[in-house]
């Protein structure tokens, strides 16, 4: 049994945490109350003084890597990132090498993650099969061996009708189709913001409109064929506002951002740093403020990492041949709550509810809440505790992220996966 | 006479003051350069290395003779674009150099912030002879030398700048420096390569090339690569030549005693014609000469850092 005690709960049900303890026991919250007033030896007690906990954090979306990539990172280095980061569940993209587009390939990332992984992993299937835009997965299949959405996140469906094809027969088993929402033929060979930083810059650019016409599209299947989609990683103001408008139309939409959106702008491009190489891009200042305004008001469902490691040979190169993406895993708690809930634009109810309720109710997993009898899967925080990101330190083999060296408050202490305490204080146990 | 900077990268990031010591410096240079014995003990025990990726005649030439003129020993090498994907990086390619000995790196480079990433990770000092479309201040500075030499100042002249802005690296070096130093500047090209927001830098943007020369003291001329068309950025050479070509007629509009610059080389009957080129308003052959004295004055003032520190 371990019990937490003196401890502020958020539990992803009221709005605003309360004082008490927390018992657990074999794997499950077995008791919520005020004042502990049972004391045994086979306790493990917690002083949760001066502390938060939340249900465990919940991304999904995020790389492991393997297959194909484990120079980058695997299963095993990725979930004690994860843990190190808060996050109990997790849901990895399946642009793996060979990419997860059938039962087998799903069975192999989840028979890793039960071998080597220290969180529950949820994976994420292809749309099409071998990533190539043309033909659908055998998505029935895919769900029955345990995939949780289907997505060809770093490569937009281009084809209309193969997306449509998708939504249609993605309804028929309740799964979840995740879009990267891009209009490639405008990408170009961008790696920027399009905007005055690429100007100045010299560098190619990616202009909001390669995202938000990806969108408008998305919507407009959604919408006509009454289906739902869930956007990956909005970063645009425009982006946004389709999305606000579709919910207001009430097209079953949902959507996602990543910590960066909120966090920093295409001026941290300066000096070509290529950390700050991500797709899509960090945008401008009226962006991150879009980004604010759509978490506050519920237009943006959750926030996800996007955690994509990278290898430091494909970093500490050229900022246009330099690979896009962030390890974002062990940043994402303590740039939410600097960035958000200490700025006064959410509570820390509602980021409990981007970070991990409704993820996971989107997903259709279980987490997202701390109740009586619910699985005990939780992350112990302490809001008070400032610090300077140190990539060093990472658990992930991925030490891309342009945080490195700035002072973030918030960290993450404790990590519960089911009942068993993995992460505490900076080590994995 | 010393510059702090380790290295030249953009004249973005230069103060009047530093470019004022340059262009004076070069000014001395040019004098030892008009010479019968160009030889000076300037850079006596320097070495000088220009790693360029991209193709260059009069650049390197250029500060091969400059490091040369001043007795440094001077290697080159020249890399095809092909392995800046394939084979050796960067760094290492630069740590390399650095291991022979090398005191000053000049590196030509098709990827913007290219030369930001070795300066970075070498101790040697980094000139970047071009990036990708960010910049090219070796270019700019002998071009503010050459107004300054023919019209006496450059706060408050006003200079056009014609023709593929969005991929020209001697514009965006150009506005920075000319902007710093009291210049007004307007643009002129095809919208389609016309970079975002560019009006931002304080750069008028006209509408015609006509607009853009109205009255001003300085007529730049930037070369068209043919690939823009194979792009579609242009529909075609000849409807540019129609629309931006700089001709007789259109610097009539100019001021009277306007000076007609390129950065070279230039492509005859297409942004300019012949009679423009070769006319006596044309500085572009000038603009070659003080391109040596320019990079012999930077190659002497960055190995001097090292004296004085």
């Amino acid at each position: 049994m371990i019990c937490i005690k003196d401890i502020s709960i958020v539990d992803g049900i009221s709005k605003t945490p309360y004082r008490g303890y927390i018992l657990i026991d074999k794997g499950r919250v077995v008791e919520i109350g005020r004042e502990l007033d049972i004391y045994s030896e086979n306790i493990v007690i917690i002083e949760g003084e001066g502390l938060h906990i939340l249900p465990g954090l919940v991304d999904m979306h995020c790389h492991l890597r393997e297959p194909g990539y484990e120079y980058k990172e695997d299963i095993e280095s990725g979930t004690k990132s994860a843990v190190a980061g808060g996050f109990t569940s997790i849901s990895p993209m399946a642009n793996t090498n060979p990419p997860i587009d059938n039962e087998g390939m799903v069975n192999f990332v989840k028979s890793r993650a039960r071998t080597v992984g220290v969180v529950k992993v949820y994976p994420i299937a292809t749309i099409t099969k071998g990533l190539k835009g043309k033909e659908i997965t055998e998505i029935g299949e895919l769900c029955e061996a345990g995939a949780v959405g289907i997505s060809d996140d770093g490569m937009p469906v281009v084809d209309s009708n193969v997306m449509k094809l998708a939504l249609q027969y993605s309804k028929m088993f309740n799964m979840l189709v995740i879009s990267h929402s891009e209009d490639l033929n405008l990408v170009a060979d961008g790696v920027m913001n399009e905007g005055y930083m690429s100007t100045v810059l010299g560098l190619k650019g990616i202009n909001r409109a390669v995202e938000e016409i990806g969108i408008a599209r998305d919507i407009i299947l959604a919408k006509n064929y009454n289906t739902p989609i869930h956007i990956a990683h909005v970063s645009t103001r425009g982006g946004v506002e389709l999305i606000r408008q579709a919910k207001h139309e009430r097209v079953p939409i949902t959507c996602e951002t990543a910590p960066h959106y909120f966090s920093a702008t295409d001026e941290w491009v300066e000096g070509y740093d290529t950390n700050t190489k991500v797709n899509p891009p960090l945008r401008t200042a009226d962006d991150v403020e879009a980004i604010k305004e759509g978490l506050k008001d519920g237009t943006i469902d959750v926030i996800a990492t996007d955690h994509a490691p990278h290898h430091m040979d494909e970093k500490n190169i050229e900022y246009n041949l330099a690979a896009f993406g962030i390890s974002g895993f062990e940043t994402a708690f303590s740039l939410a709550y600097t960035n958000l809930v200490e700025k006064g634009i959410l509570s820390l109810a509602t980021l409990v509810e981007k970070m991990s309720s409704n993820p996971a109710s989107i997903l259709d997993i279980e987490g997202g809440k701390i109740e009586e009898g619910s699985t005990a899967d939780m992350t112990i925080v302490d809001l008070n505790r400032e610090y300077v990101v140190d990539v060093e330190n990472f658990y992930s083999k991925g030490k891309n992220n342009p945080f490195n060296g700035k002072k973030l408050k918030g960290k993450v202490l404790y990590t519960i996966v089911d009942g068993k305490i993995v992460y505490e204080r900076g080590e994995i146990l | 006479m010393a510059l702090k900077k380790k290295d030249i990268l953009g004249l973005r990031d230069l103060s009047v003051e530093e470019i004022d010591e340059i262009l004076n410096t070069a000014e001395l240079m040019k004098y030892i350069l008009m010479q019968n014995n160009k030889r000076t003990p300037h850079l006596q025990g320097k070495s000088i290395v220009t790693l360029f990726y991209e193709n260059s005649t009069r650049t390197r030439l250029s500060f091969e003779l400059a490091s040369k003129y001043m007795g440094a020993s001077a290697a080159n090498v020249s890399t095809s674009s092909s392995s800046v994907t394939k084979g050796e990086t960067l760094l290492d390619t630069g740590r390399t150099i650095e291991s022979m000995g090398a005191d000053v790196i000049v590196i030509r480079h098709p990827m913007s912030g290219a030369p930001h990433l070795l300066a970075k990770h070498v101790d040697a000092s980094i000139i970047n002879a071009g990036d990708g479309m960010n910049e090219h201040p070796t270019q700019a500075l002998l071009d503010m030398y050459t107004i300054r030499e023919k019209l006496g100042k450059i706060d408050g002249i006003k200079v056009a700048i014609i023709g593929d802005i969005m991929h020209s690296r001697v514009a965006r070096s150009n506005i920075w420096g000319l902007k710093a130093m009291g210049a007004q500047i307007y643009l002129a090209g095809p919208q389609t390569l016309m970079p975002l927001e560019i009006e931002r830098t304080g750069a008028v943007v006209c509408s015609t090339v006509e607009e853009a020369i109205e009255g001003v003291d300085v007529v730049m001329g930037l070369r068209i690569q043919r690939e823009r068309q194979r792009e579609g950025l242009i529909p075609s050479i000849r409807e540019y030549t129609h629309l931006f070509g700089i001709d007789g007629r259109r610097i009539e509009l100019a001021s009277p005693n306007v000076i007609i610059m390129h950065p070279g080389p230039v492509n005859r009957g297409v942004e300019m014609t012949s009679e423009v080129i070769d006319c006596p308003a044309s500085v572009i052959e000038e603009q070659v000469t003080n391109g040596v004295a320019v990079r012999m004055a930077l190659l002497y003032l960055l190995t001097r850092r090292r004296v004085v520190a």
